[in-house]
Order: C-alpha cells, then structure tokens, then sequence
C-alpha cells in the first residue's frame, strides 16, 4: 500500500520537472544520431580496411557507438531524480511522508528505473535498426546469432547505468558531486583504464566496460576478456547493487539534511 | 500530544540541543521561541524523524515518529518554505506530497484554496514570492488533515495581513483541539497567537509556561516617581511612606523611583500627604519582546559587536557634549529594569547587580555611569543628568546645565 503510494508519488514528481523530458530526450536523440553518424562512416570505410579489420566488422556494436555519450545524459536523468530531493530540501517533506525511508528509496528508484528502461529499450531498438540502414550491405539482422541479445542488453546497460547513478547519488546528495564523479569516470578514467595496457586487467572490470561486452555480437580478434556478454552485464549489475546498497545504508543512517 | 524527554543533539563537538523535555498538549497553539541558531529547527527534524538524536528521545502520542502510524495524516509540518523543487507546479507539488501520503488529489485544491494559491497551482513554484512560498508550505502542511501540526517561522517573509491569517489559522486549527506547535524567534508574534511558550536558548530549555503565567510574571506595571534632585531628603521621604503603605520601591540609577504595587493616583496622594513634591509620575510596563530577550540575552549565538570605525571619527571638537547614548541591544539599560518580584519571579536579573559596561555598537561611549534609566519613553520626563557623571547619581550637580535641556527631543 505505501509502496503503491510513493510510486504514485514519484510518477508525479517525475512527470512534473522539465529536466526528465530533456535528459531523456537528450539520450534518445544523442545515442541514435550518432550511432547513426558512425555507421555510415564505417560503410564508407570499409572498403579501405584491412582484412583482419574485416573479420572483427560488427555491425550491431558499431549501431550503438552513440552509447557512449548517450549514456552521459542518463547519468545526469539518474543524478537528478534522486539529488533534486536534496538539493530543494523536499527530501525533508517527502521522509517526513514517508518515514519508512527504504519505502521511499525502492519506490522513487522502481519509477526512475522503469522510465530508463522503457526508454532505453526504445533507444536500443532504434539506434539499431537506424544503424543498420545506415550501414547498407554490411548490415546485421535482428535474426542473427546473438544480434537479439546485443540489442536488449543496450537497453539493459542503459538502464543500469541510470540505476547505478542513482545509487551513486543517493550516497553523495549533492547533485554537483555526483555529476563532478561520474560523468568524468564514465567519459574519460574508465575508456583510459581499459585502453591502457597497464591497467587494462582491473578497467574491463569497471561497469561500463563490464557492461558494454554485451552489446558485441562478433568479438575482437585476440578477446582475452574472462567473461561472456551476460558474465559482463552480470558484473556491471554487482557494481549497480553495490551503489544501491550504499545509498540505501547512508540513507537509513544520515540525517536528513 | 508531543512529548521530549532528554532530547539532546550534537554535531560534532556542537551541541545543538541539550537535554530538553517539555510536552506540547492538544488544545492549544504551543509557541516555540529562541533566539536565532538555538536549536528550534533542529528539535522540529528530530519531532519529525529527520534527524536522530544523539541522546533522548522525542514521541508524537507515544510512537517515535518513523513508528508512528500512518505519519503523514497524523503529523503536517511546515519546515523549510522554500523546500521546494522550483521547476515543479504548486499544484503537482502538493500532489506528489498528497500521493505520497495516500491522500486524494482533490484535498489538493481544497487546501490551495484554504491557503488562497488557487490562482497559481498550475504555475512553476519557482516565481514564488517568499509569503506565496510560505502559503504553498503551510498547504503541504495541511494536506493529511492532521491532528498534530509543526510550523517553523510560518510568518516569516508575510505581509501584516499574511500574518494575520496566519494567526487566526494556528488558532482555529487548536480550537479544533489539534496539537499547534509553532516556532519564531518573535516574541511579539507569539503573545498574541499562542497559548503556552517554550522558550529556549543555546538548545537548553529557559522556560515552559502558559502566556499568561509569562506575562504576569515578566510585565508587570509599574510607576517611575521622580522627586526634585535638588532635595534629595525628600525621595528618602516619599520612599519611607510609599513602603509603609504596601508599595515597593525600587530607586533607579538616574534618582527616580520605580514603585510598583500601587495605582498611580495613590501615589500620588502619598506624595501629597507627605508634602513631597513630585517631578514625574509616570505609568510604565516592560513589554514581552523586553522580558524575553532579558531571558535569552546570555543565550544569544550572534550578537553584533564594537564596531571598529568608530576610531575613525573626527574627535568632537572641546566643548561639545558627547552623543548620548543610543538605546540598543547590550547596553543593559535598553531592556526595562526588571519589575519588583512578587514572588518567584524566574527570570528578573538580580537586584542591585553590577551594572555590566556597555557593549553595544553605540554603547560604548557613554561613560560607565550613564544612567540606564535615561532613555525612557517618556518626553516630558526630567532629562537625566548629563553623561559624563559623578559615580554617585543621588548626588549629582544640582541642577542640570540649560544646554542639556534640549538635548532628548534630538536624541529620541
């Protein structure tokens, strides 16, 4: 019953504020147009690579290049629907409501996490499809082995990096730390670890890049990643139930400030 | 019914609150006052479940409030007005808050009505002016018809007929026999709104007592009777007979009487029976704002200091008087002299202490012995003695320079 109520609630507050619709939208758009982008350049290139570039040619990955900055707006959708509490202060109003805080936190991430991932799915199944028309005789089809998968699991990562945001943000509060930490993690530290030969051993197991494995449908030639496509969503998930329970703990313990 | 019992609150090495208990009953507008930084916000989050306590423990009808039952319809509180997401509607605000508590959309325009922003419900709270802000606060409070109520500083930033509305909410919502627990830092404010005080200062309770109890005890009337400073064998006089007819007299710094205990034409005729002339007789009472910040005076976090410019002025040129003394906060004279305790009378500053050196911005210039008495509110009153004085005021020069005569009309 009160679960029922705070989701209701949150459909509220979440519907109610210009910065869903924009960082939502942001996503969409970002994602799919340069997902699109980069497919039709890489149709155009493809007649100049080499043979081995040839062989590791997939399609699907390439449809969802726009991923990586696409996701830096869900990281801002994720920050702000849990910091906007505290940064107005309502988190005093909405606690006082609800004095159940684990009530209050599993009902406002259940509705953010549900939006995520209706649009991130929508997201996934355009860039792709869009993508592939882009990529005209080297296109991939949704029938083939393992393209079904890679698809979903682009609406899945998506959604679980707005989760893991959120996590990250109900531990930090302020919505200025926690886009000063992530977007700069997930745009620059973590592409440097796992590119760099030194630490590229501890970077594929950062969520990002975990997470990212399941989006491949033809692997790169000389793959030494120690997971599968679901191996790595499946770490990408630990990292995203870490952030969660870390909120959760500093929400229960914190005064609400 | 709230009720704390050795509710205590630190913050770090801070102690914000320490050791409070008190009981705010139903019935009645229960006013909550200290000075600013005293630990009145910080013991409403705590009635609310929003902070824990370090030590103690605060109940709303004997439930902590995260145990408490169904919260949101027993309990509304106004706490910080501009908590508020500034890109959401007044309307979808108070929806999400309504929600939240499983209350139906349509209490929602009832009390956007009560609180008169119907016009605006659909508008972006973020072009609030702070008395709207206020209202969309005070709404949110009263969504789940609740028979507990919190307010923190409710009429801050309300027009005079703001708060007046505000006044007669708080009153009818306790006429109603709900539980109205409001803080200010105005004593003023809570005189005329609520029924039983708590006071508090650096978070530890000062006083808990009914309005009525304050008042009699911190404003009792009282008469200033100067008698000529020429003769001062007949103020011994008039004392000796005021005393022997029941009053109590108390002398004041600058020579005038402070009798309380008698009405005015009896003193008066004492006067005459006893053939001493009279050069004032006046009626006075210390107003609740005065008895109040003489309770929180050594309670006060943030108190103004000497301003240093005052170095910078240009010498007064020889001859001139110095300014007299502006009345103002720390110069112990400001607050009304303490009335004559009837008896058990709390929170009266000792008779005969030490009179403190002025601390005031303005303050300091006035020689020690400047006559705290001086700036009475009465125009017609004998000037008191100029400035730099004598350490005894009784036997002060005879008869006051005509200079100085002129001098309290500009000083006023």
């Amino acid at each position: 019953m009160a679960a029922a109520q705070v989701v209701r609630s949150e459909w509220t507050k979440i519907r109610s504020v210009a910065s869903t619709v924009w960082t939502l939208s942001l996503a969409v758009v970002v994602t799919i147009a340069l997902g699109m982008l980069i497919s039709a350049l890489s149709k155009n290139e493809f007649e100049t690579m080499s043979a081995r570039d040839r062989l590791a040619f997939d399609p699907t990955f390439i449809s969802f290049a726009g991923m990586s900055l696409g996701q830096l707006a869900m990281i801002v959708f994720g920050v702000l629907v849990v910091s906007n509490e505290y940064s107005t202060g309502m988190i005093r109003a909405s606690l006082a409501a609800v004095p159940r805080r684990g009530t209050f936190l599993s009902g406002k991430l259940t509705v953010a996490t549900a939006l995520a991932l209706v649009v991130s799915m929508a997201t996934g199944f355009a860039a792709f499809f869009l993508g592939q028309a882009m990529l005209g005789e080297h296109k991939a089809s949704i029938g083939d082995a393992g393209v079904l998968r890679a698809v979903i699991g682009g609406g899945l990562y998506m959604t679980l990096i707005a989760l893991f945001s959120m996590g990250v943000a109900a531990m930090l509060r302020s919505p200025m730390l926690s886009l000063g930490i992530l977007m700069p993690f997930f745009f620059l530290i973590s592409n440097i670890l796992g590119n760099v030969d030194a630490t590229k051993k501890v970077g594929r197991f950062l969520p990002d890049q975990a997470g990212s494995k399941i989006m491949q449908v033809v692997p790169p030639l000389e793959d030494e990643t120690p997971y599968g496509p679901w191996g790595g969503l499946g770490i990408m998930a630990l990292w995203v139930v870490a952030a969660l329970i870390g909120g959760y703990v500093l929400l229960q313990r914190r005064d609400a400030q | 019914m709230i009720e704390a019992v050795g509710l205590t609150k630190r913050y770090g090495d801070k102690t914000a609150v320490y050791n409070l208990s008190f009981q705010v009953r139903p019935g009645a507008v229960t006013g909550f006052l200290g000075p600013n930084g005293s630990g009145k916000s910080t013991t409403m989050r705590m009635i609310l479940g929003l902070d824990n306590p370090t030590a103690g423990q605060v109940t709303i009808g004997g439930y902590p409030y995260r145990r408490l039952p169904n919260a949101p319809r027993q309990v509304g509180a106004l706490l910080d007005a501009k908590a508020v997401h500034g890109g959401r509607s007044a309307r979808n605000h108070l929806l999400s808050l309504a929600q939240l508590s499983g209350i139906p959309a349509r209490r929602v325009d009832e009390v956007l009505g009560v609180v008169g922003l119907h016009d605006v419900a659909r508008r972006r709270s973020k072009g609030f002016s702070l008395g709207m802000g206020q209202r969309l606060g005070i709404a949110a409070a009263l969504l789940g018809d609740p028979q507990v109520l919190l307010f923190d500083e409710p009429v801050n930033g309300l027009d005079p007929e703001g708060i007046l509305w505000v006044r007669n909410l708080m009153k009818s919502l306790a006429a109603q026999g709900r539980t109205v627990f409001v803080s200010s830092h105005l004593m003023s404010e809570m005189a005329v709104t609520a029924d039983h005080l708590i006071v508090i200062g650096r978070g530890q309770l000062l006083a808990d007592m009914s309005v009525t109890a304050f008042i009699s005890a911190n404003s009792a009337d009282f008469a200033r009777v100067r008698t000529p400073d020429t003769e001062p064998q007949q103020r011994e006089k008039l004392s000796a007979a005021i005393t022997e007819a029941g009053g109590h007299v108390l002398p004041e710094q600058d020579g005038a009487l402070r009798v309380t205990g008698l009405p005015l034409p009896r003193i008066s005729d004492i006067a005459h029976d006893s053939d001493v002339r009279l050069w004032e007789l006046s009626p006075h009472q210390a107003s609740l704002e005065e008895a109040y910040m003489r309770m929180t005076q050594g309670a006060v976090d943030y108190r103004s200091t000497i301003d240093q410019k005052e170095g910078l002025q240009q010498p007064l040129p020889p001859g001139t008087q110095p300014p007299l003394p502006v009345p103002g906060q720390g110069q112990p004279g400001w607050y009304a002299p303490p009335p004559a305790p009837p008896g058990g009378q709390p929170f009266a500053v000792p008779q005969g202490a030490p009179v403190q050196p002025p601390a005031g911005p303005y303050g300091a210039q006035g020689a020690p012995g400047a006559a705290p008495g001086a700036p009475a509110p009465n125009p017609y009153a004998q000037p008191a003695p100029p400035a730099p004085q004598g350490p005894a005021p009784a036997a002060a020069p005879a008869a006051p320079p005509a200079a100085d005569l002129t001098k309290p009309e500009d000083a006023r």
